[in-house]
């Protein structure tokens, strides 16, 4: 998985491209913590257009990231998941806690 | 059980290896051609039973993981994932949704959930210090329906 992060005015976009799972949430995890932790953005958003597959692990690594942010003042929001991975989100019911686009 | 085709493999405890176990499954199960929506809900699954092996079976140790992938009658696919790590001494309790021994690891708890929902029969057998069994069945939906 990769992850391009631009900011501008307060918001952060994060667009994520590849597979999550187990293996790759822990690198996702580093580099997005870093950022939100240097650059303490209002609104940081997940887009997660581009993520082709998604298990579990990707449920952990949107809420640490709500936590975070939360915890830094700011909110989370994900942005364009694929059918697949909507479903997977649905599933954890997620959608009551962070705003999905 | 009759069995129309099958493979089997083994691997490491190594989370690189996620994907390759649900990339080894897809590509067997192509072969019934199931719908863009069943083959995600079973690389799904494959996933997390792996991933439950790697984090919870072997958690800070390594063992071999066993998969096996079965086509049988009816188009009907049958999935097992056996470790032969730490065992799960609670399983009912396992299989709570949200519940997880490995929070630090941001583990959702969501994993035999998400199992549960994307195949259509789940069994865990589990053996504390033997190790766990995972197996799961899922019927394609009948071609052209």
């Amino acid at each position: 998985m990769n992850i391009d992060i631009k900011s501008e005015k307060g918001t952060a976009i994060a667009v994520l491209k590849g597979e999550i799972d187990h293996h790759t949430a822990k690198t996702a995890r580093a580099e997005l913590d870093s950022f939100i932790i240097n650059m303490q953005p209002e609104i940081l958003a997940m887009d997660m257009s581009g993520i082709t597959f998604m298990d579990s692990s990707g449920i952990g690594l949107i809420m640490g990231r709500q936590k975070l942010m939360k915890e830094c003042g700011g909110s989370l929001e994900v942005r364009g998941p694929q059918p697949g991975i909507r479903r997977v989100l649905r599933l954890s019911g997620i959608e009551r806690i962070v705003k999905i686009i | 059980m009759e069995i129309l085709n099958e493979i089997r493999f083994s691997m490491p405890s190594l989370s690189v290896n996620e994907s390759a176990a649900r990339a080894a499954v897809s590509s067997f199960i192509v072969q019934a051609d199931p719908t863009v929506e069943e083959l995600s809900d079973i690389r799904t699954a494959v996933s997390e039973a792996v991933t439950n092996a790697i984090v919870h079976g072997y958690r800070g140790t390594s063992g071999r993981i066993d998969i096996t992938v079965r086509l049988l009658p009816e188009r009907e696919i049958y999935i097992r994932v056996k470790d032969t790590g730490c065992g799960i001494a609670d399983v009912k309790k396992a299989m709570e949704p949200l519940f997880t021994t490995a929070p630090e690891e941001e583990r959702s708890g969501l994993g035999f959930s998400v199992m549960e929902s994307f195949t259509d029969r789940l069994s865990v057998r589990s053996e504390p210090g033997r190790g766990t069994t995972v197996t799961m069945r899922k019927k394609l939906a009948a071609h052209g329906s």
